[in-house]
């Protein structure tokens, strides 16, 4: 589908009631919507429930499952495990809940403490067997799941120096992002030696970084790219690419085994990660959250009540890439737009 | 706990006289600058028995609105350089305003630039709505915004 040719559209298909209060995040379940299995959704929200959605046969979204007297304020963020059994929901109530879906019905597995204050974000890994967290109290823990829905925390990782309000994984590799009211977004990898996370890379203000709070993150399909979007009214296109591996191989030439450890040391963490563009001048209030769809589409929602949809236009004369406003979709919320997960199917 | 109070003198100004409005000559679903500093004048310092309005921690001329966009920007003038309850008040702006006014309203609320020591971190707290939301399900600082809100309307009768 080529989206810069001709007009697009985005249109309301149903509005789902039922929260009492304010919707601050959505998660679509990746293992429905697919193959005859109906498409599941989960919002979470100020009113401290979980709601689950299921479309029906006739195509409309009806809630099957309402997850409440477990959380004792805002549900802030909720995420599918990758093979759609278990969802986790973080809240403003410092702890994470694990939810297993039995026959329809939720029954909550396992509750993750140890967050000082606000939990805002949880994201799974590609194998659904590490977990990550962040919140107010700056941290982020990596948890790691254990046979009979046990949790055992991994790590805790102290770097940024405010509240951290997302925490996403890479598609398919073990590192993790955060982004923080810092102002910046940092990258977390395993030491392959000792087994200790740690930050392999900031980008801040000096690496052409945002200059106030980043609000979220997203990799496309293929992972070699992330786009961030901040409080300072821009999206920021990073190019994370693995080229470790391309630049010890050619540049360093093929050296004696021995040090080749070291090279790998040397060439992999430190500058892995590039500004690539800033998407700016779209935007006059906080961008809340951004989503790149598996067609490369990327969408934001901004406190402005608008959606809007970027696409990477081919433009072969520079050698940076450019992103076009696809549309923009006015007063697509009555109140500012929070999170905009694209459907997993794709259009 | 400080056992003192961080401003204990303040200025106190009287209240400025509140003209009754003609009710031909302001719409009745427009929202103009009188309208939102009748909302907040009232509300009760922190600290002190008196309003924000005698103060002088805000006037009608710190508010500006938009209509036609629909945002509403405040910039108020704590008491004293270090005023731990800057953003209590900041607080108390922004869960008034929201009873207030339609929901579609946004609303900007900042300290009178040079009036903080901490300028900048109140207001990126303050505009910040994740962190606004948190700190209005705090039981004790939701007590605080309340009774600041409330003891108001005694004064008004």
């Amino acid at each position: 589908m080529d989206f810069l040719e001709g007009n697009l559209e985005l249109r309301e298909r149903q509005r789902l009631e039922g929260h009492t209060d304010r919707v601050w995040s959505l998660a679509w379940n990746p293992a429905t919507g697919v193959c005859g299995i109906p498409a599941m959704l989960a919002s979470c929200s100020g009113d401290k429930t979980v709601r689950i959605w299921q479309q029906g046969p006739s195509g409309s979204w009806d809630c099957s499952a309402v997850l409440e007297d477990n959380h004792t304020r805002t549900v802030r963020s909720c995420a599918w495990s990758p093979s759609g059994k278990l969802l986790a929901t973080a809240s403003f109530d410092a702890t994470t809940a694990i939810w297993e879906c039995v026959g329809g019905d939720f029954e909550c597995v396992a509750t993750l403490e140890g967050h000082e204050n606000e939990v805002k974000s949880v994201s799974w890994d590609a194998s659904g067997s590490l977990l990550a967290t962040c919140g107010r109290d700056k941290t982020v823990w990596i948890w790691e799941m254990q046979p009979g829905n046990e949790f055992e925390c991994v790590s805790v990782l102290q770097g940024h120096t405010q509240d951290v309000k997302m925490v996403q994984w890479h598609p398919f590799m073990e590192v993790l992002v955060s982004v923080s009211y810092d102002n910046s977004v940092k990258i977390w990898a395993e030491d392959g030696d000792s087994d200790d996370w740690h930050c392999v890379q900031t980008l801040n203000e000096a690496s052409s970084g945002h200059t106030s709070t980043v609000w979220a993150v997203s990799f496309n399909s293929n992972g070699d790219r992330m786009a961030t979007c901040s409080d300072d009214l821009t999206l920021k296109i990073w190019d994370t690419s693995a080229k470790a591996s391309e630049t010890s191989g050619s540049s360093c030439g093929s050296w004696v085994t021995q040090y080749s450890f070291y090279l790998d040391l040397f060439c992999d963490a430190r500058d892995k990660r590039r500004h690539l563009c800033t998407i700016s001048g779209y935007h006059d209030r906080t961008i809340f959250s951004v989503n790149w769809s598996r067609d490369g589409v990327i969408a934001s929602g901004a406190a402005d009540d608008a959606i809007r949809l970027f696409f990477e236009s081919k433009d072969n004369s520079v050698d940076v890439p450019s992103y076009k406003l696809l549309l923009k979709k006015e007063k697509a919320h009555d109140m500012d737009v929070k999170l905009s997960a694209m459907e997993s199917k794709g259009t | 706990m400080t056992l003192g109070l961080i401003n204990a003198n303040p200025v106190v100004h009287a209240k400025k006289e509140r003209v009754a409005r003609a009710e031909d000559s302001h719409a009745d679903d427009a929202v103009d600058r009188l309208d939102v500093f009748d909302s907040v004048r009232d509300i009760r310092d922190p600290e002190h028995p008196y309003s924000l309005e005698q103060l002088s921690v805000l006037s009608e001329e710190s508010i500006t609105v938009d209509e036609k966009l629909g945002r509403i920007q405040i910039t108020f003038t704590p008491t004293v350089q270090y005023c731990s309850m800057a953003t209590v008040i900041g607080l108390c702006l922004r869960v008034k305003l929201m009873q207030c006014f339609p929901p579609h309203f946004k609303v900007d609320i900042n300290v009178t630039p040079g009036s903080h020591a901490d300028e900048e971190s109140v207001n990126k707290q303050l505009n910040d709505k994740e962190r606004v939301a948190a700190a209005l399900e705090n039981p004790n600082l939701r007590q605080l915004v309340d009774e600041c809100l409330y003891s108001s309307e005694l004064y008004s009768l």
